[in-house]
């Protein structure tokens, strides 16, 4: 990476747009010497995992322990593995990368990805636990007519599921250059060889579980750094932030915020994706089915939420840690040993760096390793989801009516192997493309499309079949169409000349979103049909078992 | 069964309290919401006020706290509205449905 990369990187994530999407990028690294303790840690994590894979697929015999493990996981369990489902290792490194660059705004782009937990703690965990069973699409067509509500359902899940994996797998091979010194080519057949075999033989037991001990690494990892930065400042913030100002060189201009927010539409509609979309990601909405009660699946987003604010706050203190002892030490950090050539690797492995800064060549091994089996437990969250969408939502209920339970077990194994599959085809094809928009398309669509739909047919007595389904994929095709016309892809992917991008904002949440309420609404009212009123008529019904569990899929009646 | 269904939707008291848990979920989503948006709103239009110092001679700005306190105001909202929900409301719709069985 030269400067000019660096610059360019910075300013990219100045953008508004940009920034909130760079968070999943890595963009392009450069591989980097094998680091052989990182690989000996991961092998060891790989190793571990596996070993409860196996355990976990004794206990796999039916379709319901694939999709929800038993539904006998607890909510302080459930809570650190929707916290590991969101802690990306784009999350972590990005993060932390943007705050060692510009400091405050990092802080501010991290607050986003938080705001959406409340709204799912108020509104949605407790009726999507008692409505459903399986996957959300159960929830929605608790009183809908099945075939098109589920293949809504299927199709929106499934584009949100792509546009994710291909952040992630990215991001696996860009990692896996700066970090072990390996080929780009092998962290794909390595995450997708890993994953399915997670996903193929434990299911959701093994996915969750994964999912649990890479929180608690990331975790205690992250908790170490930030304690060894603030110890060497005797646990003083300010004189942490003194330091970081004097040694920084934008100074003091790291304190308040920068250029992080242009326009208010743009940061308006930012937030809304954020806030919104977080509740209709399948691979997170699947997670309130593992537990066995509404109680539980409360608990669960009060942990979710409280472990991802903490782990928001550390990487605030390990971005500043980085800018006191990286900034200092250009000989180990920065390529050739000068600043002005940027950090090894890129600007997101501040953090990556910051580990060998305080704990050696061993620590150091221990967060990269960290690091990629984040993005192998969130790959096998992902195609678990989109596999649930496959075999519960297509196949079991649409195709073939009335199948048994084990041809839906063997339908979802064979989904997950094609998901598998297309994941490490995809990672290889989008290797030298821009994939920075993706994760923040995949939050837009699923806020236009399985958020508005899940909200309307829980909370709305008049919502019927057709609205649901014509505003829902309304959302999802303009969510889509908008953010294609908007500068960070109409330009920055697409290669069309600057300025003429014609959607003028960076994100289309504000308006696929609102256009997909609209829609719902407009058509559910003109909906007079016979199938309409018997829609309609069986709303209080729904509204009982959503609102007192009477009825509700019981843990072991799964 | 199905009596038990008609007596809990017939009860009165039952759709006081599913409209009196609604309005709080709803008004807890609006003080959510607010801290964020007005977070926002300061970063967009008063980005002086984020950079003040705390204090003479400090590095802190006004903006740390405040940034951080979002987030620990995030995670309290939640835990209160989680704590009300798992005894108070629970312990409500468990008299309704009792009362219905009866």
């Amino acid at each position: 990476m030269t400067l000019k990369h660096i610059l360019s990187a910075v300013a990219a994530l100045a953008v508004a747009g940009g920034a909130m999407a760079a968070g999943a990028d890595l963009g392009n690294t450069q591989q980097q010497a094998t680091n052989w303790t990182a690989i000996v840690m991961f092998a060891a994590f790989v190793g571990f995992t596996l070993y409860i894979t196996k355990l976990a697929a004794a206990k796999t015999k039916s379709a319901a322990d694939f999709y929800t493990g038993g539904g006998g996981i607890t909510g302080f369990q459930n809570g650190l593995a929707i916290a590991g489902d969101y802690m990306s290792a784009a999350s972590f490194l990005g993060i932390s990368g943007l705050v060692f660059a510009n400091g405050f705004d990092g802080l501010i782009f991290s607050i986003g990805w938080l705001v959406g937990w409340p709204v799912i703690t108020f509104l949605m965990a407790e009726r999507l636990r008692n409505l459903g069973k399986f996957t959300f699409a159960d929830v929605a067509s608790y009183r809908f007519s099945q075939t098109p509500v589920r293949v809504f359902a299927a199709s929106a899940s499934l584009v949100i599921v792509a546009f994710y994996m291909i952040a992630q797998m990215v991001g696996a091979g860009q990692l896996i250059k700066v970090l072990f010194g390996l080929e780009y080519m092998y962290a794909e057949i390595l995450v997708g060889i890993v994953m399915l075999m997670y996903v193929l033989f434990g299911g959701m037991t093994a996915t969750t579980w994964v999912q649990i001990i890479k929180a608690c690494m990331l975790l205690g990892g992250a908790t170490f750094m930030a304690v060894a930065v603030l110890l060497q400042f005797g646990f003083s913030p300010e004189a942490l932030f003194t330091k970081a100002v004097e040694v920084h060189s934008k100074k003091d201009a790291i304190m308040g915020p920068g250029a992080l927010i242009k326009d208010p539409i743009s940061a308006i509609s930012v937030g809304m994706a954020l806030m919104f979309g977080t509740a209709g990601l399948p691979h997170i909405l699947m997670r309130f089915f593992t537990v066995p009660n509404a109680k539980e699946a409360r608990k669960s987003v009060a942990w979710a939420t409280t472990w991802i604010g903490y782990f928001y706050i550390l990487t605030f203190i390990i971005g500043f840690g980085a800018i006191t002892n990286l900034i200092q030490n250009p000989g180990d950090f920065y390529v050739g040993g000068e600043i002005a050539k940027g950090l090894k690797g890129g600007g997101n492995m501040a953090a990556v760096h910051l580990s060998k800064a305080v704990g050696g060549d061993l620590f150091l091994g221990f967060i990269s390793a960290v690091a990629f089996a984040t993005i192998l437990a969130v790959v096998a969250g992902l195609t678990l989801s989109g596999a649930s969408a496959v075999s519960h939502d297509l196949y079991a209920s649409v195709f073939n009516k009335g199948c048994s339970s084990e041809q839906e077990l063997r339908v979802s194994k064979i989904a997950t192997i094609c998901l598998g599959a297309l994941a490490i085809f995809l990672g290889i094809a989008f290797e030298k493309q821009n994939v920075a928009y993706m994760v923040m398309l995949a939050f837009t669509i699923a806020c236009s499309s399985n958020f508005p739909v899940l909200f309307m047919s829980v909370l709305w007595k008049n919502c019927t079949t057709k609205g649901a389904v014509t505003g829902g994929f309304v959302g999802l095709i303009l969510a889509a169409v908008l953010t294609i016309g908007s500068a960070s892809v109409w330009e920055a992917v697409m290669g069309n000349p600057k300025g003429s991008a014609w959607f003028p904002y960076n994100s289309a949440a504000i308006f696929s979103m609102s256009a997909a309420f609209f829609t719902i609404w407009l058509v559910s009212i003109l909906d007079n049909s016979a199938q309409a009123k018997k829609e309609r008529a069986l709303y209080p019904s729904q509204q009982l078992r959503s609102e007192t569990g009477l009825g509700a899929s019981g843990a072991s009646g799964h | 069964m199905q009596d038990v269904l008609d007596r809990v939707t017939s009860n009165p008291k039952f759709h006081e309290f599913i409209a009196m848990r609604s309005r709080y979920g709803i008004i807890m989503s609006i003080i959510s919401a607010a801290a964020y948006y007005g977070f926002i709103l300061l970063v967009a239009y008063d980005k002086e006020f984020l950079a003040a110092k705390l204090g003479a001679g400090m590095t802190t700005s006004v903006g740390v706290p405040m940034g951080v306190g979002v987030i620990v105001f995030t995670i309290l909202l939640t835990w209160i509205y989680v704590r009300r929900a798992n005894t108070e409301f629970d312990t409500t719709n468990e008299n309704i449905i009792k009362e219905a069985q009866k």
